[in-house]
């Protein structure tokens, strides 16, 4: 299978879980990939051993989305070194839980900052380059509970549903341009992110998903493959939800 | 061609107006300088000068004087 052959994509966040898996499945597919992580050299081995498995050109960068002008550096090392840009994955996230009353301004700062700016600004720096070539396909990490909510999240569920808000809007404000915006809300996918919640609390989740298992990091890599690829030349603006009939 | 002169074609080619109307030009003074306009401008002047405008230069970028100020901080001397 190769259908992101030759394909430029960026992807954040790939040091562990969804992302890890979005950047193996990317690279499988055949795809050019710029993979960002925040700690130094985290992603060097991981790049080498797919080079060598897939034949994919990976490129490991490292950087803080929310670092802006990292994140243009990025993006000029990219026009440079490639040319183009086909895909964006925003992936990068930060999960942290609060209950109404003790949620203070650090935490919601911090929410926000990693899971809506630094996506408003990877898409305001990918529209540069895509625009130009008048193609793309930006892809937006949401969540299940960015759309249905869920006690003990008001933060995070807000933010993700910023990522859905902002992906419906940029995807009108960019479709004459063919540039391409979806997002994918994951349901409860088996990442050490979630279970940190606890083995009891991870049980009674999954009594809640009506296909009856937890779903993979995998999973979601296949959608955003599908959305990354030409498979999807006439989708946009939509929230796929891979949650297997989950109820929060 | 100098960079002023790229600087200037940068403008009639993309806004489609003449040389002798740069002088004084502001952002929506004229109906080609609208906001779509203001971003296949900067698209152009990125191109021409190889460089990646910062989101509050694009937003600063209020005349055609302006962008001279602006672009001399990406050493780009007009």
């Amino acid at each position: 299978m190769d259908i992101l052959k030759d394909k430029v994509a960026l992807i954040t966040g790939c040091n562990r879980g969804i992302g890890k898996e979005i950047l193996y499945r990317f690279a499988q597919e055949g795809a050019v990939v710029y993979s960002v992580a925040r700690v130094e050299g985290s992603l060097d081995k991981s790049a080498k051993e797919l080079s060598e498995k897939f034949g994919s050109k990976i490129i490991p960068l490292y950087f803080d989305v929310r670092e802006t002008d990292k994140a243009k550096d990025a993006l000029i090392n990219i026009k440079k070194q490639s040319g183009r840009l086909d895909i964006l994955v925003n992936n990068a996230g930060v999960m942290k839980d609060a209950l109404i009353g003790m949620i203070d301004k650090p935490l919601m700062k911090d929410i926000f900052d990693v899971n809506v700016f630094a996506v408003i600004n990877m898409i305001q720096l990918a529209y540069k380059l895509m625009s130009r070539q008048k193609s793309g396909s930006i892809i937006n990490l949401s969540s299940i509970v960015g759309i249905e909510g869920n006690a003990g999240q008001m933060v995070y569920s807000a933010s993700k549903g910023a990522v859905a808000a902002l992906t419906k809007t940029s995807a009108k404000e960019l479709a004459p341009l063919n540039i391409r915006v979806n997002a994918i809300a994951p349901g409860m996918i088996d990442t050490d992110m979630f279970r940190s919640i606890g083995e009891e609390k991870v049980e009674e989740h999954l009594s809640n998903i009506k296909i009856g298992r937890l779903g993979t990091p995998t999973d979601i890599a296949n959608a955003a493959v599908f959305l990354g690829s030409d498979l999807s030349s006439y989708i946009t603006g939509q929230i796929l939800g891979v949650d297997g009939e989950a109820l929060v | 061609m100098t960079n002023l002169e790229k600087y200037n074609k940068t403008f009639t080619e993309t806004l489609g107006i003449s040389e002798d109307e740069l002088q004084g030009l502001e952002y929506q003074g004229i109906s080609q300088w609208d906001s779509v306009g203001h971003m296949g401008l900067v698209s152009a002047i990125e191109d021409e000068f190889d460089i990646m405008m910062d989101t509050d230069d694009i937003i600063d970028f209020s005349s055609y004087e302006k962008g001279k100020e602006i672009l001399k901080k990406y050493d780009v001397e007009l």
